[in-house]
């Protein structure tokens, strides 16, 4: 066996890049769901527009722009317009188009919607006819050098206890301090009289109305935020792969996100942080250990081969889940008190 | 005001503070904590200074109801709030027809009627939570017809709800600050900066706190809405609607759910808040409750206004009377009713 490989993996989970985006998007999630009690199914989509809102700016519009109006703006600029693109226009637009016509609805209607407008996204992005825009299922490549370029560490040396290479350090020093920024933010929105709003149109929204709340336009806010900390989510992960490409973002991922934020407890600051890097510790190690397992015939080819690996970890992760569900269905920084409200 | 209404504690197990120290617990707002050395004095002219309405005369305002005609639709002296062929139709059902109503401005007015006779339609209508077929309604002089529900509240007017609509999962003291208007820190921008309002909030809570200590729920600050018992409930939807310091409030049923000893307690608050200058509107039930508080009553039946007058006056009404009991009630009944 192969120790120093499984608690290599256990940390990479821990502290890595995919904690790194999906902790992000739980953190979206968790203002879109954990506070204000909007049904948000379409987080992958938020994501989505993070990641095609940098790559689509950089590789494909910017130069279109460039030719057409002979701006000539290099690609460090298209770069940091492209940054602005896939965290502010991107998830602004899609927060307008999916919450004016479904916030005044009950809760399930914005459901139904987000996890629709996820899926046509994805299948427009795929499409063959825009291959020129959004590089169909192949994706789009060749946006990220100028990140890259301000990495201080050198490529071919290994980091952090040999956890990673200069690049992929580079990314998760950059993504631990958004995250450190993002979390600090949504603590002070959330004790804050804003978020005391929030919560109350959770609670009910007649009764926040009745005291003078507009809770239309605070769902409308908090659809926003939420869908701003996805699409950060889905850039480092553009970034960190090197690639935005559709296929990244399936439904499932949608349900990642809700898995890291039921795990770490929905509605607590923490939650998001604390549930992703569990989920992805989880996934990762599990995946190692059995790998080592069937390699080192502890586990018989008869029962399990290493190509199926792959599923069985998620199998665990479903039994997790049971027994989360069945022991601590608060999550990990939940209030079992809190929770145990809505029996009454 | 002397304190002998009893305090409920249904759930004593439930009754000890949640552990708030924890460094992740989202605590909302900054702390002033109660205030357990003021005095009940105190602790009145505090209320007293949190609800009283301006330039309003309470005895003045009920003596003015004695030459008011006992007729439906009767114009009132100093209305605060007036509505007009306020119509309502559900498909092929007519809620509410209203031809014209007057509130008068600084007394308790009661509405009632039999079931399905349109008292929470015609509720929701006044208070914008639902919008007319047809009509106009007018607030201290002021059109609301095309106010948003939200925005009621910044008129001066304030609703409960007939399921009482605490809000669970927040603590007692965050229901209750939810209820202020106009805080700074609820706009997104400035929430991230909270020396932009923790003045205000600190004001809010003082006031928060000097309402809970009136309304005997102080012990149960910092517990969880939802652990309060239904009578509970009821007294901090009334205190966080005060938190809005309306000029009227109306009231969805106050008592429905509530032990008989809550009730003396809760109707003595709801005159209390008549004596600082409030109008109150009130849907009820409970026809004792109407004698004993109401300084003028409201029937309606089948969506229209029936009769109004002094609630003494009301018994006596043969239409009231018909609406509640049928028209034939005491004819003898023959042989085919019989059958």
């Amino acid at each position: 066996m192969d120790y120093q490989a499984i608690i290599e993996s256990l940390f990479r989970g821990l502290i890595g890049e995919r904690f790194i985006v999906f902790a992000l998007a739980a953190i979206g999630l968790n203002l879109h769901f954990g506070y204000t009690g909007l049904l948000n199914f379409g987080q992958a989509v938020f994501m989505a527009a993070g990641a095609y809102g940098l790559a689509m700016t950089v590789v494909t519009i910017g130069p279109a722009v460039n030719r057409n109006t002979g701006l000539n703006m290099s690609e460090s600029t298209l770069f940091w317009v492209g940054i602005f693109m896939a965290v502010v226009v991107f998830p602004l637009v899609l927060a307008l188009l999916m919450g004016i016509p479904t916030l005044r609805l009950r809760a399930d209607y914005l459901a139904i919607v987000t996890i629709a407008v996820a899926e046509i996204f994805r299948l427009i992005a795929r499409s063959p006819s825009l291959d020129k825009w959004t590089g169909s299922s192949d994706g789009l490549t060749g946006f990220t050098s100028t990140f890259y370029d301000l990495s201080p560490f050198t490529t071919t040396d290994r980091y952090f206890f040999n956890l990673f290479t200069g690049n992929q350090f580079f990314l998760v020093l950059v993504g631990w301090s958004i995250l450190a920024l993002g979390t600090l933010l949504c603590w002070l929105m959330i004790k804050s009289p804003w978020g005391r709003v929030l919560k109350a149109i959770r609670e009910d929204e007649d009764a926040a109305r009745s005291l003078g709340k507009n809770a239309y336009s605070y769902k409308m806010q908090a659809l926003i935020l939420g869908g701003m900390f996805g699409a950060v989510g889905g850039m480092v992960r553009a970034v960190g792969f090197s690639v935005a490409q559709p296929d990244n973002f399936i439904t499932d991922v949608t349900f990642f996100v809700y898995v890291a934020l039921i795990l770490g407890g929905a509605g607590k600051v923490f939650g998001p942080l604390v549930g992703a890097a569990l989920l992805y510790a989880v996934l990762d190690s599990s995946d190692t250990i059995l790998r080592q397992l069937v390699a080192n015939d502890y586990i018989p080819e008869s029962i399990m081969s290493g190509t199926q690996v792959g599923q069985v970890r998620f199998m665990l992760v479903g039994l997790g889940l049971i027994l989360l569900a069945a022991f601590r269905p608060q999550g990990i920084f939940g209030n079992k008190e809190e929770m145990a409200l809505d029996d009454r | 005001m002397t304190d002998n209404s009893p305090r409920e504690d249904d759930y004593p197990a439930m009754n000890e503070t949640f552990d708030r120290a924890s460094p992740f617990a989202d605590d909302a707002g900054v702390k002033a904590g109660p205030r357990p050395d003021i005095s009940d004095e105190e602790a009145d002219a505090a209320f007293a200074e949190v609800v009283t309405v301006d330039g309003v005369d309470p005895v003045a305002a009920r003596a003015a109801l004695a030459d008011v005609p006992w007729e439906p639709g009767a114009p009132k002296p100093d209305p605060i709030l007036v509505a007009d062929g306020v119509v309502r139709r559900f498909g092929g059902l007519t809620a509410v027809d209203v031809d014209h109503v007057e509130i008068q401005r600084g007394v308790i007015t009661a509405l009632i009627g039999p079931n399905g006779a349109g008292k929470t339609t015609l509720f929701n209508l006044l208070t914008n939570f639902d919008t007319p077929d047809a009509g106009t309604r007018v607030f201290n002089d002021k059109n609301i017809d095309n106010v948003a529900a939200h925005n009621i509240a910044g008129h001066g007017m304030v609703r409960t709800f007939q399921l009482t609509k605490a809000l669970s999962k927040m603590t007692v003291i965050e229901n209750m600050k939810l209820g202020a208007t106009g805080q700074k820190g609820e706009s997104l921008f400035r929430s991230i900066f909270p020396f932009m309002w923790r003045k205000q909030e600190k004001e809010i809570e003082e006031r928060a706190d000097d309402l809970l200590i009136h309304f005997k729920m102080d012990h149960m600050r910092d517990q969880f809405a939802g652990t309060l018992s239904g009578g509970q409930r009821k007294l901090l939807e009334m205190a966080r609607a005060l938190m809005v310091e309306p000029e009227m409030v109306m009231l969805d049923e106050p008592m429905a759910g509530v032990n008989p000893a809550l009730t003396q307690s809760l109707l003595g608050h709801v005159t209390g808040l008549r004596d600082q200058g409030m109008t109150v509107l009130f849907v009820e039930h409970d026809m004792d409750m109407v004698q004993e508080i109401s300084d003028w009553v409201i029937v309606m039946a089948e969506g229209q206004i029936i009769a109004e007058g002094p609630p003494a006056s009301i018994g006596e009404n043969t239409a009231v009377v018909d609406a509640y009991l049928g028209s034939h009630h005491d004819s003898a009944l023959d042989l085919d009713q019989e059958l």
